[in-house]
């Protein structure tokens, strides 16, 4: 369904090299639900622009359904963190969610459908015509996340969309992560820094390390696929895999960590 | 400070330079050489456009003098007293007018904007009058005063006035609730609200302000000259004009034309750095 | 109830007074340069409001419309164009700086040079003068459109004529207005000038005449007429502008609040 094969991403500028992304391989499968988690500034959002064609790999190819992508393919959606910053902020909520049906050239009586539909899906049926920026982050995010329901992806990809939200709102938009999941049985590729997250939410759980990003551990997910909130994340089980996680990540406290924080471009 | 939406840096952050600089409010400094060659090629290119485009006849040469042409007579006027003194005349009715607009824009603003009652009160005059465009002072200061200095201070005055007392309200409109409350809390009588409270949170709008009224303030004094005939590059202008010194002409306005630019780029450092020190980040655009 | 009317009184309270203040101070003034109010307004309605409104007031208007509409027309083109490249805007961006920096109306004796003192060169001045604010203002706000819209735009296949409508131009449009204030302003200012040089007729023209021939009645009525015509082009540049920015507003009070 959706392969990366080799992604290595290296950034140039005039005084130095940072190697962002190192070799990363792997497979998702069609419906798969895949959770990628990494410690924060593990090039986790490179990779994500890489497979959703808005960066270029250094060497490296994703292909999307055998095609190679090369910019924007049409049967992806990705959902950013900066809900606030990714929501046409000129248009409705309705508009927002219509526009790329539009650019898609598909009917009005089938893109008010899928309009109704998504906003139905994530809880937002009566905020058609609100502003964006008139609604919670939390509610913010649901709109994002109907549009790309809306757009009818084959796979959709989401980066950190839950990092900016509060506690409780983001169990919430968890739980509508598994619901649209099961309705919809789209290949979902979620990106996150929270290990619980990842867990709870996936199938399966890509570790990747501290940058230049590898993969460490690609782990299966045995939980019962109907979870909640409050059984799922206090099963015994659930602490095991969380732990074997954990352990992925902070395996080795990286050197580069130095490297990394060295200040940009002075003298 | 929930701030312009531009400047929030992406999660992915700290080890990849970010590559995309749409992102960032200015070019990160190490690429601003490469900027001012860029710019430094388009500025060449104009002069040889203007240069070639008369000479080989694509526009007529007797209206469109070459940029040699412009230039020598740029060192014409250069050689001359008569053209210092213009241009000292020129700088005496903008500073003067400027510095008149400024304290009188600040102590109006600082006045006004402290109370909601004066802010409400002044509203719809203020509205009304500032649109109106300050040319149209220009019979009556012509019947005042004729060409004395006076005439190009009034147009000068009124036109900035404006720019800096709008920034002020803005300005003194800033200051946050809580600080307010606090001051008052704390007894800070008036003056020390305006000193410690006011007047440091307004000071990056009055330095916003003081830019704007600044460029204001040069239109004005230069239309002053060319149309009432005050003395300055104005009144240069106009004489050469209708001299049918041409090239002179043009250099004239090169003239102008760089000292706005200088203008600009003075009140555009000094306000960076009133800038730099203030917490607040803030858009030029009127809310 | 008593809301409105402390509204009402706050907003005609001082114009009021004011107005009232002029009208008594100059009801007797026999000062040559200030005659009464009463006289003034008179004017105005019988010359200004009568037959100089057709004559003079129409041509100025229609002439700053030409020029103005011409100017963004032009303007916000190039300021897309230009502020798309990185390297267009490097090389153009000193050269546009400069053009912005020459004071507006020393154009004027330039532009009669070639163009004469028809129509045609008043409506150039006033184009060529106020483009450049526009300009600049558009070219600004292309370049600062949000990389996120921008990345969420392109993963949508919104690209091309599309983007350039529901992206670009709207992310601008803050920017963008920004400058039609300010181009609007340096408008009026060359409508004025270029009849001050040379014309048969426009209001700034007439002021004039009424001015050399120590009409001060008739001159100070001309300022007014002056003055109302930019407040009243200032109101509906601001109605067209809450139109279009209802959004931006609406979205600066929301982060403003948070």
């Amino acid at each position: 369904m959706l392969d990366v094969r080799g992604i290595k991403k290296v950034y140039e500028s005039r005084d130095r090299t940072v190697e962002a992304v190192r070799d990363l391989t792997f497979t998702l499968q069609a419906g798969e639900l895949a959770c990628l988690v990494g410690p924060s500034g593990c090039g986790k959002t490179t990779l994500l622009k890489i497979m959703s064609g808005l960066l270029d790999p250094t060497s490296g190819e994703v292909l999307l359904e055998g095609k190679r992508v090369q910019g924007p393919p049409p049967g992806m959606a990705v959902v950013f963190q900066e809900y606030g910053r990714s929501l046409f902020p000129w248009m409705t909520v309705r508009e927002n969610v219509e526009l790329p049906l539009k650019q898609k050239k598909l009917p009005a009586t089938r893109r008010s459908e899928l309009v109704e539909e998504s906003l139905a899906a994530v809880g937002l049926a009566e905020a058609h015509g609100a502003y964006p920026w008139q609604l919670s982050g939390g509610m913010q995010q649901r709109v994002a996340i109907a549009r790309a329901v809306a757009y009818e992806p084959h796979v959709l990809l989401m980066d950190e969309p839950f990092a900016a939200v509060d506690a409780q709102t983001r169990a919430d938009l968890e739980d509508l992560i598994r619901d649209l999941w099961h309705k919809f049985q789209v290949t979902t590729l979620f990106v996150t820094h929270d290990i619980d997250e990842a867990v709870y939410l996936g199938q399966r759980v890509l570790i990747l390390s501290n940058s230049p990003t590898v993969i460490r551990d690609d782990l299966a997910i045995d939980l019962p696929d109907q979870r909640d909130q409050l059984t799922t994340r206090s099963s015994p089980r659930f602490a095991e895999l969380r732990a074997r996680v954990y352990e992925q990540i902070h395996r080795v406290k990286p050197a580069v960590d130095k490297e990394s924080v060295a200040p940009a471009g002075v003298g | 400070m929930s701030g312009s939406p531009a400047v929030v840096s992406p999660a992915g952050g700290s080890t990849a330079p970010v590559s995309d600089t749409a992102a960032l409010p200015r070019a990160p400094r190490r690429r601003s050489m490469p900027q001012a060659v860029l710019g430094l090629f388009g500025l060449v290119a104009l002069v040889a456009l203007v240069e070639i485009l008369p000479r080989i006849g694509v526009v007529p040469r007797e209206y469109f003098p070459t940029s040699s042409g412009i230039g020598s007579a740029l060192a014409d006027l250069v050689g001359q007293g008569e053209f210092w003194t213009a241009v000292l005349d020129t700088l005496q009715g903008w500073a003067l007018g400027l510095a008149i607009a400024a304290v009188a824009g600040v102590v109006l603003g600082i006045l006004i904007g402290s109370s909601r009652f004066t802010r409400e009160l002044t509203a719809s005059t203020i509205e009304f009058l500032r649109p109106i465009p300050s040319v149209a002072l220009i019979p009556i200061a012509i019947l005042l005063f004729g060409t004395d200095i006076e005439s190009k201070l009034l147009l000068v005055v009124y036109a900035s006035f404006w720019q800096v007392l709008i920034q002020v309200l803005y300005g003194v409109q800033d200051v946050d609730p809580v600080a307010q409350d606090t001051a008052r809390a704390y007894g800070l009588g008036r003056w020390a609200r305006v000193r410690y409270l006011i007047w440091p949170t307004a000071l990056p709008y009055v330095m916003t302000g003081l830019r704007l009224a600044a460029a204001v303030a040069l239109i004005l004094a230069v239309t002053s000259e060319l149309v009432i005939g005050n003395p300055g590059l104005g009144k240069l202008l106009a004489t050469a004009q209708s001299g049918g010194a041409i090239a002179t002409s043009y250099a004239i306005v090169v003239v102008t034309g760089i000292l706005g630019v200088l203008v600009n780029v003075v009140f555009r450092v000094i306000e960076r750095r009133a800038l730099s020190w203030h917490p607040s980040q803030r858009g030029e655009l009127p809310a | 109830m008593t809301g409105i009317l402390r509204r009402v009184g706050l907003m005609f309270g001082l114009p009021i007074v004011l107005l009232a203040a002029w009208w008594f101070a100059s009801a007797n003034s026999v000062d040559f340069f200030f005659p009464p109010l009463s006289k003034i307004l008179e004017s105005l309605v019988d010359e200004w409001f009568g037959p100089r409104l057709a004559a003079d007031v129409v041509p100025s208007v229609l002439r700053l419309l030409a020029g103005y509409l011409l100017a963004v027309v032009l303007a916000v083109s190039l300021g897309v164009l230009i502020g798309t490249s990185r390297t267009v805007r490097g090389v153009l961006e000193p050269v546009l700086e400069f053009f912005r920096a020459i004071p507006p109306p020393v154009l004027v004796p330039i532009f009669m040079l070639f163009l004469g003192i028809g129509d045609g060169m008043k409506i150039v001045v006033i184009a060529f003068g106020c483009m450049w604010p526009i300009l600049l203002n558009t070219v600004e706000g292309v370049r600062a459109v949000d990389s996120v819209l921008s990345d969420t735009a392109r993963t949508y296949g919104i690209t091309d004529s599309a983007r350039l409508r529901k992206l670009v131009l709207p992310a601008a449009s803050p920017q963008i207005f920004a400058g039609l204030r300010q181009g609007l302003s340096v408008a009026i200012i060359l409508m004025v000038i270029s009849e001050l040089f040379a014309a048969s007729n426009g209001l700034g023209f007439a002021v004039v005449q009424a001015q050399r021939s120590f009409a001060i009645a008739e001159t100070w009525a001309g300022m007014l007429m002056l003055g109302l015509l930019g407040f009243l082009l200032a109101v509906l540049f601001r109605i067209v502008e809450n139109r279009q920015l209802a959004w931006y507003h609406g979205l600066r009070r929301a982060q403003r609040s948070s």
